[in-house]
This record gives structure tokens, sequence and C-alpha cells, in this order.
């Protein structure tokens, strides 16, 4: 038998799982895929992204994939999308690479300049 | 294993698996197998979207975009384009849908904007054989709220404030209906969800049912509470059986969590559920006889008074709801009841689901606010009159309810603006019509259903019924003459003011409603013996016209051998042989052959 606070651990459990499909304000990283994307390494960042992600147990960022218009030798690209609309294009992504743009700019809010170009 | 970064929702209501959705999930987690993807995805079940014509439906998240009419050899595509390259798959879009590049966030069409789900507010949005879903949406806070901060009579009093009327048709105010079983001293009540919906082409309760049983589950237990029972029946018919499926997983699962039992969230408060389920009657959708049908036996109406809410189930108070009025319980106790109240009219407050079938390009379930114009709902949210046609009337509230014409087509759909007009709310199927149907043919239609569901316990409709549909059919047999249409308004009138029940008395509705709106339609069918819709076979003629080039095509493929001619030479049909069937007409090369 539940009690209220049990239901309500079950609740906050479960709207982390499903809350890529609510209104709530998170942040978006787009990999930039393609067949480009792919060839340059594209889906190792991904996976490396993916790993990283759970293993710091972050809710509120949701990953997804685009198509590539072709960014030559920038790519593998990772946009980073903060919670205000803010994009960032990270460029030249490695899977090393991935865990110190997490932990700084997912994590703790502040683009990491060294990786892009929009930053000064 | 890794971050879960996308989930698929395919939509597994009884529409889009008869489109054979369980095939795309199948496939689905096969390719993703194949492309060691099933570790990043997830693929689950879902609720009915209501874009039912386009099905079988899915959507993909964190993007929210929504593919239609997704086959099974369509899955490779959109695993490989969409989930791996990041290539949305256009052609499998709705047309009207506008993408943001990166986000992918969409446009959804008007189909979507305008409508206003409450009572559809999970269905399409989460796994309904996961009960931990539907508490991460809210689920089950309002029955935490009322056993932890309000008494039965406050639940009562915000119920009675919100305006909900039952949505089954009869618009009764639901708060008036549990004071009245509250109001009873009894050792034992009970309260019984209607999950019959016995109207042809109605599916709205079947999709919540599919979509979110637990919601119909939390609100039976808040009603419990608030009228002193602690029983509850779910009468469904067995007609559904995905909908039977998806309550007992929702009540097994409640169970476990013990939010049904003894001790529910170990607040004192006993509440148990069980499911009946019926066999096929559609007179076991009214409520007396529903509640005879779960005592065991044959389904009949009995005299009111007593009312259920003071002597029902077993002789005890009880309370029937609606499957759709009880979706919106949770919301209004969650929410309060002013909140409700913003949507909607003075007098029919909320929202209402409608089953939009017929001549329509958008079938399929809506739910929109009280007080939409039916031109709303077909142009805006239907997509209109398919083919070019002309929108002719609409039916609303299936054999219980009249047919609005072209000339009301800014009615406001609410509960008294329809009676206004001679028509009536019903539980929400909505049939569109164009010039191409025949509103006597309608009527018929509607009275063979109520003929043969009869259940015969009263004269009038056992008997007055089926003397209306003899008269109709002589009409569209094309024997018809001007008594028959006096006759058969007598009959109307006489029938809904002395049948037994709602079903009886409001079986005569279509007739009355086509004659009164239509009248010009039965004097051509009766005088002239015409039918202006060209549909009622028997007053249609085949002649061939001196287009005719003796192509001897008609001849060959008359069911009857009722054409004669001979080769390159005109051709005739026998007028006393033809039996009408059209074969000539679609087999013509020349189009030689005119209908009339």
């Amino acid at each position: 038998m539940k009690t209220i606070s049990e239901l309500e651990e079950i609740r906050v459990k479960g709207l982390n799982e499903i809350s890529m499909r609510t209104e709530r304000e998170a942040v978006r990283v787009v990999v930039k895929m393609g067949t480009s994307g792919i060839a340059a390494g594209a889906q190792d960042v991904l996976n490396a992204l993916l790993k990283e992600i759970k293993n710091k147990d972050l809710h509120d960022v949701y990953v997804s994939v685009t198509d590539c218009a072709i960014e030559g030798d920038l790519e593998p690209v990772v946009i980073v999308i903060d919670k205000k609309g803010k994009k960032v294009n990270y460029v030249n992504m490695t899977p090393e690479k991935v865990a110190t743009v997490v932990e700084e700019h997912i994590v703790n809010g502040r683009a990491y300049s060294e990786y892009t170009t929009d930053v000064k | 294993m890794e971050f879960n970064r996308s989930q698929i929702l395919v939509c597994a209501g009884t529409g889009c698996t008869s489109s054979k959705s369980a095939d795309v999930r199948e496939e689905l987690n096969k390719e993703l197998v194949k492309n060691h993807l099933d570790n990043q995805v997830q693929i689950m079940k879902t609720g009915c979207f209501g874009l039912c014509a386009e099905g079988p439906i899915l959507v993909i998240y964190p993007e929210g975009i929504m593919y239609h009419r997704v086959g099974k050899d369509d899955v490779k595509e959109i695993v490989e384009e969409h989930l791996i390259k990041g290539r949305i798959v256009k052609r499998l879009m709705h047309d009207s849908e506008e993408l943001d590049e990166i986000t992918h966030k969409i446009e959804h069409s008007d189909f979507f904007t305008k409508q206003r789900r409450v009572a559809l507010r999970n269905c399409g949005k989460i796994d309904p054989e996961d009960i931990n879903e539907y508490i991460a949406f809210d689920g089950y806070k309002a029955l935490e709220k009322v056993l932890t901060t309000m008494t039965p009579q406050g639940v009562i009093n915000v119920i009675k404030d919100s305006g909900l009327r039952g949505r089954g048709g009869g618009g009764f105010p639901a708060g008036t209906k549990w004071q009245f079983a509250a109001d009873q001293e009894s050792d034992q009540k009970y309260v019984v969800c209607n999950a019959d919906e016995g109207d042809p082409g109605a599916f709205m309760d079947r999709s919540i049912l599919e979509g979110d049983p637990n919601s119909i589950i939390e609100a039976m237990a808040i009603s419990g509470y608030a009228i002193g029972a602690n029983q509850g029946y779910i009468y469904v018919r067995a007609e559904y059986p995905i909908a039977i499926e998806r309550l007992k997983i929702a009540i097994n699962q409640a169970k476990e969590y013990g939010l049904l039992g003894d001790n529910i969230l170990g607040l004192g408060f006993k509440f148990d559920l069980d499911m009946r389920l019926g066999a096929g009657a559609f007179v076991c959708g009214e409520e007396t006889a529903l509640l005879s049908s779960i005592e065991g036996k044959r389904g009949v109406p009995r005299l009111r008074p007593p009312f259920p809410a003071v002597k029902g189930l077993f002789g005890k108070p009880t309370i029937i709801n609606n499957v759709e009025t009880m979706a919106n319980i949770p919301v209004i106790i969650r929410n309060g009841a002013d909140r409700f109240k913003e949507k909607g009219t003075k007098n029919s407050t909320g929202t209402k689901v409608f089953a939009v079938g017929g001549k329509i390009t958008n079938t399929g379930l809506v739910e929109i606010p009280m007080g939409t114009s039916l031109r709303e709902i077909v142009y805006d949210i239907g997509g209109g009159v398919p083919n070019g046609k002309k929108f002719k009337a609409a039916q609303i509230g299936g054999p219980s309810g009249g047919c609005i014409p072209a000339d009301n087509i800014d009615v406001k759909i609410d509960y008294d603006s329809l009676k206004e007009i001679g028509a009536m709310m019903g539980s929400g199927g909505l049939i569109i019509m164009d010039e191409d149907t025949c509103m006597v043919d309608i009527a018929k239609f509607f009275l063979q259903f109520t003929v043969d569901e009869s259940c015969g316990k009263c004269t009038p409709c056992r008997i007055g019924n089926k003397r209306m549909l003899e008269i109709l059919t002589k009409i569209t047999d094309g024997r018809g003459e001007l008594q028959d249409l006096e006759d058969l308004r007598d009959l109307a009138e006489i029938i809904s003011e002395t049948a037994l029940c709602g079903l009886g008395q409001t079986a005569p509705n279509p007739v009355l409603s086509t004659l009164d709106n239509f009248y010009d339609e039965y004097l051509a069918h009766v005088v002239d013996k015409k039918c202006p819709a060209g549909s009622c076979k028997s007053l249609i003629s085949y002649t061939i016209g001196e287009d005719c080039i003796g192509c001897t095509k008609c001849a060959r493929v008359c069911p009857v051998s009722c054409i004669s001619g001979e080769k390159k030479e005109q051709h005739v049909i026998d007028q006393s042989q033809c039996i009408k069937c059209g074969t000539c007409f679609d087999a013509c090369p020349k189009d030689a052959i005119i209908r009339g």
C-alpha cells in the first residue's frame, strides 16, 4: 500500500522520466548528424553525451539529432540551447570533449568558449 | 544502460490497432535492436490522438513530431532517417505542419489547436498500461486532496459549483444527482459507471477507457467518498475488448498500490471496484436496465420514480455516471470549479468530446469547449466536406438525436441551444451529411437500429417504432402516400410521450427532426416518387440515352439480363425487370446511361 509521500516520490521520478512529453523548460542538446556528420564521428559524440548525462543523473535535458547542413571541417557540431532559448554551437566535438561541455554549460550554465566561436 | 533520449508513443486504441499499429510497434522494436538503439529509444503504447482518419499515428519525443498513416514498411525509414540521421520524414507528416529547423518545434494544424482536451487530457500522452505514468501527470492527486482536506459534502459542493452536466446524453447536473444519493440513509450505497456506449459510431468513452483508464478509477473512488459508497461497478460493453483489458490492468495496478481496497493511502477509506460486462444490448445503456443487468436479471428499464439515487442497484441508493462525466471529476477537484467554468457557456460548462464521422475530412475524436459553433467543428476542426460537396446537415445524438440543417450551422453546441432548435446533445456522436445523403433514409437507418434494439417491454416502443419503420420503408421503396406522412408524425409524437424509458421516448427524434427540417424531401419521395439526393435505389430509374454506341457492355454486366439491343445499335433497359443496381451505369464507357 502506498502512502501519500510514496506516491509523491513516484510522481517526481515519473515526471523526470517522461518530462520530454511535457511543456517543461529544459536544456536542449542537438547533435548534427546527416551522412557527413556521421562520417565525421558524430555518433560517437552522441553516445558519449548520452553516457555522461546518464552518469550525472541529469534531468530536463533533451537530446535529439538533426540533419546536417554541411559544415565541412567544423563537424561534428553539437548545439546547446539553454532554457531561455540561447543557442551555442560547439564545433569539432569529440567524445573526450563531451564531459567538459556537459559540466560547464549544461550543469553550471556557462558556455565553454574554447570549443565554440560563438562566445568570446 | 544508456540515457533514454527519445520516446515513441504509438496509438494503441481500437481504431489504430485495427490498422495494425501493433505491427508497427513490433517492427520499431526490431529495427531499434538492429541499429543498437534499443537502450536509447523507448517504444510505448498510448491512447487515441483523435485524428483517426490518419491512423496509425505515432509521436516521437522530445521533438513532438507526429507521423500519420504509418505502416510496417515505413518503420525502417523512420529509424534510419529520423532517429539516426535526424531527417524528418516529411511524407509521413500532415500537410500543414511547419517545422523549426533545429528544435523541430511544430505548429500543429487547426485540428489540434482548436481543441481543449480535458477528458482526453492523457490520451496520447501516457502509456495507459503503466499507472506510474498516470501518477506522474498528477494522477491520484485529486483523490489525495479529497481524502485529506475535504468532507464528502465539500466534494459534492465543488461538483455542483462546477456545473458539470451528464455527458452520456441526459445532461443532468452531476452534483445534484450525487446530492440525492448522499442524502439517503442506507447501510450500503453504490457508484456505477456507464461504459455501455451504445450509440452507433460513438467511441468517446471507448477512447477514454483505452487511453486513460485510471482517470475513471480515481473518479469513482472520489464519487464513492462523496456519497458514502464503498463499492463501485464499471459496466462495459463486451464489444470493447481492448478497453476491458486496459481497465483490468489498471484496476490490478491500482489495487497493488493500495489505491483501491480497504485502506486507501492509509487514510481509512475503503473502496472496491469491479467490472461487469454487457452483452450486446443497446437498452442496457439506459440506467435502470443497466442496473437490472448488473443484478443478473434481463436488461429492461423500469418506471421512475423511485430514481436510482434513492433506490437503485439491489434496492440501494446508487449514482450512475457516464465515462466522460467521470473523466472530468479529477480535473475539477484538482483545479477547482472556477477553472472548469472558464471553458464553455453559462449553463453548459466545460468541454465535450465528439466522435465526428460521415462526410468529413478529419473523421475522429475531438474535444471542444461547449459553445463552439457547428461551423467551426465542420470547417476549422473537421477540415470541411470532402470532394467539393455541399454540407447538408449534421446528425447529433445518434438514434436519440435530431439533425441540424445547413441553415443552422452557426448554432452554438451546448445543451440548451441544441434543444431550442429541436436537436439534442446526446452522447457525442456527430455524423456529417452532404448533398448525396437522403434524409428520409437517415431516419430509416436510425429507426432500424432502434427497432432491432427494442427491449419489448412497452407497447409504444415495441410496436410503435416498428410501425414507423414500416412506413419509412414504404416511403423509400416508392410506395408512400401523403397519409403516411401524417401517420408518421402522429406516431412519433405519441411514442415520445408514452414510451417507458428515455431510449423509446427519443427514438422518434430522427423522424421528427427530419420531418421538420426536410419535409420537401419526404414530399418528393411520396408525391413525385423521386429521391432528390439520388440515394434511394427504388426511386432511381436508369435509362440509356442517345450517346449509346451499342458496345453491349451494359447488357453483358446486367445481373438480371434486362438490357436488350443489337451490336452498334441503341440499347434499351426493360424498366419492369430493372433492379436499379447501377452496374450498367458504372460500366458504360460513354456515360450514356442517365440516372434519375
